[in-house]
């Protein structure tokens, strides 16, 4: 069933990383040699690759890397499916709390209940941990016929998703943009209309930066402030494509043709791109009250520091410590080794368009992911 | 048409080659006015303006030659065949936007070969095709019978008592569930049945058969309430039973609208997303068994390829076109299967 | 029953016949009675809870309350499939007529293949071809005129939408969804008008017209304004088109060309549950059984609208 090259590629890669991972660690020269339990891994994960059906459920976010993953997973372990049920992070973390599904996609880490209440679900009282394995930027994208590059501060960002700018030719925007001809149009901010992710961490984003201007906090659906909804990201690509003067957030690899804004980090300029956005997870804190070797990360949004994207989502994959069969713990561990490998995100990042996670973190998730146990 | 049903009158019927003038005349009119008040040449103001000039005028003309019942005879052919005309034209737009989009796709891989480790391009929804098979089958197994026994209930014995008032407003409450709802339902009571997370095809299947008896139960009513009574009361005095006069006599005068119903209901749900995702899951594999695993369906998968594609996304938008023009071709298919049903199943004396 | 049965198999056919009837109606009690045990278990929570806490998707649990949460959904659900009636039930009986009273028919036949044909189109083909093809042409031809022209009217009024996703937009696919339901009912009632009745009418020298009026509009009252409610009952219930099209907002608006309406019910389930948890998920439940009571109050108004002529 192997259709493309790109896919072929893909296959044999994953294949080395699962020789490695699987066998002598000294023979195989995957990039992901950060491996340093090959002592634990060697006795669980089987040489001809693991066998069985993993389920999870989650964020739609990650449908398309998912399709990935999935691809390079079962190529490896020709035995294993992965099946992946995208209703949504809320509707995966219950099922996953609820004990129906193996790991939940998720585009917030658990919350502090939730935490609570994984500990019943889990098997052992560890609880379960936060991994998070897919980075994406969030770009601003604009429907400006004519304009090349935007530059938005902080405060104008604010302003207009907060329906307080209302014409391009403001001079909030127009100063900070000398020598481009603004046409003289109302702007229209388009936003998610369902609850999602994105609005959750773009409101969040514009609460941090200009919490005197965006009063309304990190909220998933948008206030009574005008401006116009599309469902999903691609209900806003089609919206702001659709009127001239529409300005509107969407997952980055999504937008196509139209332009995208270049966004004020403390006195710099920042345009998106996959390696600044993977370098604000790395510039940002591990929540605290949480096991050592759980991942959740509270993003820095106030960053100022030169070449980190603010505005950026971080979606994770929610597993147990401990499961209550050897099955599911191999399944679970090499899926999870896969993903968050530098084969794996390589994987998504040309699938989706999303940022690889640095090699650090890779390695610390990997050892995150070995404490992973059968209970008792 | 046919002048027979034109009753024979005294009157100069009017002239065939008028009412194309006054099309022209209406529609230079039209354009005028769409100048006069937009400045350019606004084609839905024209064809709006245009037609009630047209409507205008014919009555007015037919009225001097023919008189007001004429008039108003010809006015009433216009407004229907007017109407007739915007209902196919949202049908013509939206056929030729699946057909442009969704023929790219459309090949023999489509048919054979499924999602399985597919990135990018490539791959098929021979999965989603068997799964829609299996799902909507099953949904119409279980909503065709109950529907058509709640109706013929309904109709035929209920003597307007308590159950069977209940039963009807219970039946049109059922046509509000949203199908959302439907699907939440199936997957709670599964959850119940087979432990939590539970997806299947057959709990799909229970929440399309949820949506689909209402209209089931609805359209055999109104076709059974159609026959004459005499039809019934002559078979009861030939001494036929009741139920012998069902099946033979009430039944066959009814069954190309019976049939029509539930075509209409499978069109109905054969489309469903939202159930489906909640209730039947997501699979990138063909699965043959209903009771157990992860399920895809067309609608689901097409609504997917738009929703979450990868990227660059058109491989995937591609794929989800392909599904829904399929999706339409099958209901196509079920629509002719139960047209010439009807056909061979209609009693010789009638018509 | 016919006391008339000396077949030998006729009073135990009778009895079978009878029974599985009464038992199919009582299946979709049950059916429709587990339902409404789920719906009121989830949405308790929604009603018992302190009222500040509920809403959805709001910071850190605060909330409006649940009555004023779920109003403007109501509105935006009832505005939206009543319009949607306005549209497709003329249109409906006109082509119900058309293919029975005025086509050859060849032509009848085809031209219900093609309406029936709009059923089957998903209804998520119908959100995308709303936002693709619709929602620009109007935007661009349309609304703007009603805007300038006839914005005096409440309805036109306000700020027109660029993109076209209005509650307008979402009216008239819905319209478009529910037409064939309607006439699909309507043509199956109007050709059964005895054909005693429309010669006699002819007979007495009636214009076609007069025919239609006197007969089969009559006779088919009944079966147009049952398919309406079915009609009614999709639009009420539809989910994913109107979740694609319309841009929506927590208001109550008559408003009918900005991008700032009232919401469906059904729409804003389906927008809102993949992100929601706990006391959220009860909320929308609670709202799908406000849908429940919606429908069947405007099903129960319908009735007395049709002199309760739809049940006998």
């Amino acid at each position: 069933m192997i259709r493309t090259k790109r896919f072929t590629a893909l296959a044999v890669v994953a294949s080395l990383a699962f020789a490695a991972c699987g066998g002598d660690d000294n023979e195989a020269d995957a990039p992901a040699s950060e491996d340093t339990t090959a002592d634990t891994t060697a006795d669980t994960v089987p040489a001809g690759g693991v066998s069985g059906t993993l389920i999870g459920a989650g964020a739609s976010s990650q449908k398309a890397a998912m399709q990935a993953w999935q691809a390079g997973f079962q190529a490896a372990n020709p035995d294993a499916t992965v099946e992946y049920d995208p209703i949504g992070s809320g509707g995966g973390r219950e099922q996953f709390l609820a004990g129906g599904t193996s790991f939940a996609g998720s585009d917030a880490y658990l919350k502090d209940e939730e935490w609570e209440a994984s500990k019943d679900r889990c098997a052992g009282d560890l609880g379960a941990i936060n991994l998070p394995h897919y980075v994406s930027p969030i770009a601003v994208a604009y429907n400006l016929p004519g304009v090349d590059e935007l530059r938005l501060s902080t405060a104008a960002l604010a302003g207009i998703f907060a329906g307080e700018i209302t014409e391009w030719t403001d001079p909030m925007i127009a100063d900070e943009n000398p020598g481009v001809e603004l046409p003289d149009l109302a702007i229209n901010p388009v936003h998610r209309s369902d609850e999602s992710g994105t609005s959750k961490n773009f409101t969040e984003y514009l609460g941090k930066v200009e919490p005197d201007v965006w009063t309304f906090g990190a909220i998933e659906v948008w206030p009574e402030v005008g401006g116009e909804g599309a469902q999903g990201t691609s209900g806003v690509v089609a919206a702001i494509g659709a009127g001239e003067g529409s300005i509107g957030y969407a997952d980055a690899s999504q937008i196509g043709d139209l332009g995208a804004a270049v966004i004020q980090v403390g006195d710099n300029w920042t345009a998106y791109s996959p390696e600044a956005a993977a370098r604000s997870v790395d510039a940002s804190n591990r929540i605290e009250g949480r096991t050592e070797f759980d991942f959740g990360f509270s993003l820095d949004r106030t960053t100022t520091e030169a070449g980190v994207y603010p505005i950026t989502l971080v979606s994770y994959h929610i597993v147990c410590l401990e499961y209550e069969t050897q099955e599911e713990v191999d399944l679970v561990k090499a899926f999870m080794r896969y993903v968050g490998s530098a084969e794996g995100q390589a994987a998504a990042a040309e699938a989706a368009g999303s940022a690889p996670i640095s090699a650090e973190l890779t390695a610390q998730l990997e050892t995150a992911i070995d404490m992973i146990t059968v209970a008792g | 048409m046919d002048t027979a049903t034109q009753p024979a009158g005294l009157i100069r019927p009017l002239s065939r080659s008028v009412l194309p003038v006054l099309v022209v005349v209406a529609l230079v009119a039209a354009g005028a006015f769409s100048f006069a008040v937009a400045g350019s040449i606004n084609i839905p103001i024209v064809i709006v303006v245009g037609g009630v000039v047209n409507l205008a005028l014919t009555y007015v003309v037919s009225r001097r030659a023919e008189g007001h019942r004429r008039a108003v005879d010809r006015t009433a052919t216009s407004v229907i065949t007017t109407l007739m005309v915007a209902a196919l034209v949202p049908l013509l737009s939206v056929l030729w936007t699946a057909l442009s989009r969704g023929t790219a796709r459309f090949d023999l891989e489509l048919f054979t070969e499924t999602m399985r480790s597919v990135v990018g391009e490539g791959g098929g929804a021979k999965h989603a095709i068997i799964g829609t098979a299996i799902i909507t089958g099953l949904a119409s197994l279980m909503a065709v019978p109950i529907g058509t026994f709640t109706g013929i209930y309904l109709v035929e014995y209920s003597r307007g008592g308590r159950l069977a008032r209940v039963t009807t407003s219970m039946v049109d409450v059922m046509t509000g569930i949203p199908s959302i709802v439907a699907g939440l339902f199936a997957y709670a009571l599964f959850s119940l049945i087979q432990g939590p997370g539970a997806r299947s095809g057959f709990a799909g299947s229970v929440a399309l058969a949820l949506l689909m008896t209402p209209i089931v139960v609805r359209s055999t009513q109104e076709m059974l309430r159609l026959v004459p009574n005499e039809l019934r009361e002559a078979s009861y005095a030939l001494g036929v039973p009741k139920w012998r006069t069902i099946t033979k006599v009430v039944i066959p005068t009814a069954v190309a609208g019976l049939l029509t119903g539930v075509s209409l209901s499978i069109a109905r749900v054969i489309g469903e997303t939202a159930p489906l995702l909640v209730a039947a899951g997501l699979a990138q594999d063909t699965n043959l068994n209903p009771f157990s695993g992860r399920m895809t369906s067309l609608p689901v998968m097409s609504y997917y390829g738009y929703a979450a594609p990868g990227f660059p996304p058109e491989a995937d938008y591609e794929r989800g076109w392909s599904a829904a023009l399929l999706l339409i071709v099958l209901v196509l298919v079920i629509f002719t299967v139960s047209r010439i049903l009807a056909r061979v199943l209609r009693p010789k004396g009638l018509r | 029953m016919t006391p008339s049965t000396t077949a030998p198999r006729g009073p135990l056919g009778d009895r079978v016949f009878r029974r599985l009837s009464v038992s199919a109606g009582v299946t979709v009690l049950v059916a429709l009675a587990a339902v409404a045990v789920f719906l009121v278990f989830r949405a308790l929570p929604a009603f018992t809870s302190a009222q500040n806490e509920i809403g959805v998707g709001g910071d850190n649990g605060e909330g409006e309350g649940f009555l004023s949460y779920v109003l403007p959904l109501l509105f935006g659900t009832v505005w939206a499939a009543l319009i949607a009636l306005l549209i497709a039930m003329p249109v409906a009986v006109g082509v119900a007529l058309f293919i029975t009273q005025y086509a050859s028919k060849r032509i009848a036949s085809a031209l219900g293949y093609g309406i029936d044909l709009l059923a089957a189109i998903p209804s998520v083909v119908y959100g995308l071809w709303g936002i693709f093809v619709l929602a620009p042409v109007l935007a661009r031809n349309v609304y703007p005129w009603l805007g300038d022209n006839l914005g005096f009217l409440p309805f036109f009024s306000g700020t027109t939408s660029t993109s076209g996703r209005t509650m307008m937009t979402a009216a008239v696919v819905l319209a478009i969804m529910i037409l064939p339901i309607i006439s699909a009912i309507s043509r199956e009632v109007f050709t059964q008008t005895p054909a005693l009745h429309k010669e006699a009418a002819l007979a007495l020298g009636a214009t076609r017209w007069e025919m239609i009026r006197m007969t089969v509009l009559p006779y088919g009252r009944s079966g147009v304004i049952a398919a309406s409610m079915l009609g009614l009952g999709r639009a009420l219930g539809e989910t994913m088109a109107v979740a694609l099209i319309l841009s929506p907002a927590d208001v109550i608006s008559l408003k009918l060309l900005t991008n700032q309406n009232p919401n469906t019910i059904a729409a804003n389930i389906a927008l809102q549950f993949p992100e929601s948890t706990g006391l959220e998920v009860n909320t929308l439940i609670a709202t799908g059984l406000v849908l429940f009571a919606a429908t069947f109050v405007v099903n129960a108004m319908a009735r007395r609208v049709a002199g309760g002529e739809v049940n006998d």
